[in-house]
């Protein structure tokens, strides 16, 4: 990779994010359905996972607990930023802030604890998780228990309003129908760099902007001379000492640099939804969902990952209420009856997910990139 | 209530609930003691042990063939020695079907590996007992929602053992408790050290390559194994209901979780280590609900966790192992 000083997206990568970026169409195509909102939280959940991709897949530790550094994040992001609290620093600045807390988060957990052995770790991240939880639900005066910290601003455009008058002076954007071409079926403000939830469309090309970032950062993260350091200690750490790498050390930036995308996700997650919702929002639940984006996508694979998150929580978070709602308006599913009910099968999903990736793919998490070669 | 009495009183709740983990964390530590698995859908076969229970108890109640509120004294142990052996057979057989059908052919994948598809196992078994607890029955108290805690019935009478006017209490549910779990440990014990499948347990344990070569069926001894542990799993989820009167789907999560960390507190492939983890987690639990505050205790059970692996992944009993290249 010595020829360019930055690599920018496989051909695959566009993919997904061109996939991704033709979903708010489908609410132009079908207004009833307005899937842009729901859609933010499979790019905030590929955020997520990219971050676990990053332990679990580049570096061969499994981590339990991701959703704890989610966690981190949200409540960092809402602490910097609701009323009741004197920082308030606004969108941009808490997500970069709340990104570094959560590798300090990571660096702190993982420095005693990632020379234990591979199983004994991942217990001991499933533990940080559950700590994490019942400690932000009993704070409660800091992080006001199961209420959640709301309310959390919406991300705004930087220089959006320079960029508006810039455009109405020039006289592209003054009248209020041209936002109406550009944004389909919601009639939104003149001010086409403003967010609300009247505008959905617009969030979501937000925060895909930001996966594409996140997408970038690990692209170029992946075989840089951590990356590869990472690569090796996950094939073979002995092997991986003798070439004067320092598992240790290399180990941690891993986790560090994972917890980091866990709490960008999870301040995204915050922001989407204007609090940070109760402490059971990132319970293990949430890690073992990213752990199924991850391996059902393909570890190891940014574009994988993303496309795993739109299959597993396309599948959780929208496909499967959906169903619920519609077969409940047809009248052909009840809450009385458990099996008929979509949504009870999730369980059921992760887990032969997660069962059958491993039984079919046994090598799955060790052994998965013929790239390295390279 | 004096602070004696206070003191007491939480001990006896710590060595009934410790007892209970013992037997769960036993699951575990035999399971990793001869594959190296963390068995990490034990916790919901042990939920699915309390269902099955719950169901057996609505079953012979409906039919008014044993009403457990109109039993005989004598009937009514009967009547829980019956559940403990169902339900242990149950598990027992249900953890043997999981071997073979998930780990066995994942017997040689790296343990992370198996430890995922163990995971995987669990969620699985978690949307059975949430589909279980939503079946149509009359049995299921407790509301009609399939993830509401279901009540369990009182099988035994709940007057104080130490007379009515001793503030401590000393209920026959606690003596139930270590009626039925000492001689399970004891036999436990017994058959690993005396007789010839639990020498060969041992001897896989130790090396398994070595035991094979020495004629020992160790698929067998594997599947003698899983069956033990969910037996005594399965046995647990039945103390567990008539202990604490409610199970849920989700029970055995924490439930398991405690039993992990009683394993790993004994030293994992420990079999004294496990009973002893068990009591020390119990009576952890019960002091930290009294004296630090009970939203807190999970967090300090997860704190004694992280704080032994981190410090003494041998835990108390187990011996100091490196880890082979």
């Amino acid at each position: 990779m010595a020829e360019r000083r930055f690599s920018f997206f496989t051909r695959g990568q566009c993919i997904v994010l061109a996939l991704l970026a033709a979903t708010p169409l489908l609410d132009l195509a079908f207004p009833s359905i307005q899937l842009s909102g729901p859609m933010r939280t499979v790019v905030v959940y590929a955020i997520l996972a990219l971050g676990l991709n990053v332990v679990v897949g580049w570096t061969g530790l499994l981590n339990l607990g991701i959703a704890a550094f989610m966690a981190i994040g949200a409540y960092a992001f809402g602490i910097l930023t609701a009323e009741v609290y004197p920082f308030q620093v606004g969108f941009w600045w808490a997500l970069l802030l709340s990104g570094a807390i959560g590798a300090f988060a990571g660096w702190l957990l993982g420095a005693p604890t990632l020379r234990l052995r591979g199983d004994y770790l991942a217990i001991v991240t499933l533990g940080f998780g559950e700590i994490v939880q019942d400690g932000l639900k009993n704070l409660q005066a800091i992080t006001k228990g199961t209420e959640g910290i709301n309310p959390l601003p919406k991300p705004t455009v930087p220089f959006g309003a320079a960029i508006q008058s810039g455009l109405e002076i020039v006289g592209i954007a003054s009248a209020p129908a041209a936002t109406k071409a550009a944004e389909g079926v919601v009639a939104a403000s003149s001010n086409w760099f403003e967010i609300s939830s009247a505008t959905p469309a617009r969030w979501f090309y937000l925060y895909l902007i930001l996966l594409a970032v996140v997408i970038f950062f690990c692209r170029n993260l992946e075989f840089s001379r951590l990356g590869r350091q990472w690569f090796a200690v996950r094939e073979d750490e002995l092997a991986a000492r003798c070439m004067a790498i320092e598992p240790d050390k290399a180990k941690l930036k891993a986790f560090a640099a994972g917890a980091a995308l866990a709490a960008i996700a999870g301040a995204l997650f915050a922001s989407h939804l204007a609090s940070t919702g109760e402490p059971a929002n990132y319970d293990f639940q949430v890690s073992i969902l990213a752990l199924c984006i991850v391996i059902v996508g393909g570890i190891g694979s940014i574009t994988g990952v993303v496309l795993g998150a739109i299959v597993m929580v396309g599948l959780s978070n929208v496909v499967l209420p959906a169903l619920t709602q519609a077969m409940q308006r047809a009248g052909i599913g009840s809450t009385e009856n458990v099996l008929s009910s979509p949504d009870n099968y999730k369980y059921l999903i992760f887990g032969l997910a997660l069962v059958l990736m491993m039984r079919f793919r046994p090598d799955g998490i060790v052994h998965t990139r013929k790239a390295v070669k390279k | 209530m004096t602070e004696t009495e206070v003191f007491l009183q939480q001990v006896i709740y710590g060595l009934s609930n410790g007892m209970i983990i013992a037997l769960v964390a036993l699951g575990y530590t035999m399971v990793y003691g001869i594959v190296e698995l963390i068995n990490f859908a034990h916790g919901d076969v042990f939920t699915l042990g309390g269902f099955l229970a719950l169901t057996v108890v609505g079953a012979l109640g409906a039919a008014a063939i044993l009403d457990p509120n109109t039993l005989s004294d004598s009937s009514h142990w009967l009547l829980l020695v019956g559940l403990v052996v169902t339900a242990g057979l149950f598990c027992g057989f249900l953890n043997v079907a999981i071997d073979k059908v998930v780990y066995k052919p994942l017997r040689r994948a790296p343990k992370l590996t198996q430890l995922v598809a163990a995971i995987g196992v669990s969620f699985i078994l978690v949307n059975i007992a949430l589909f279980w607890g939503g079946a149509p029955m009359e049995v299921f108290g407790g509301g009609n929602a399939a993830a509401a805690s279901k009540d369990f019935p009182e099988i035994l009478e709940g007057s104080n053992l130490l007379g009515e006017d001793s503030n401590v209490v000393l209920r026959l549910e606690d003596l139930a408790i270590f009626v039925i779990t000492i001689p399970l440990m004891i036999g436990l014990t017994l058959f690993v050290n005396r007789t010839r499948l639990g020498r060969g347990m041992r001897a896989t344990a130790q090396n398994p390559i070595a035991a094979r070569l020495m004629g020992i069926n160790t698929d067998r001894v594997i599947a003698a194994t899983f069956l033990i542990g969910g037996f005594l799993g399965g046995a647990a989820s039945v103390m567990w209901a008539i202990y604490n009167n409610t199970i849920s789907f989700q029970m055995g999560f924490r439930a398991g979780m405690d039993a992990f960390t009683a394993a790993v507190l004994g030293g994992i492939g420990s079999l004294p280590g496990a009973m002893i983890g068990g009591v020390l987690i119990g009576l952890i639990r019960a002091m930290s609900d009294q004296y630090i505050e009970t939203r807190w205790t999970n967090v300090v059970v997860f704190g004694v966790l992280i704080l032994i692996l981190v410090f003494r992944p041998s835990g108390l009993l187990g011996l100091k192992q490196r880890e082979k290249v």
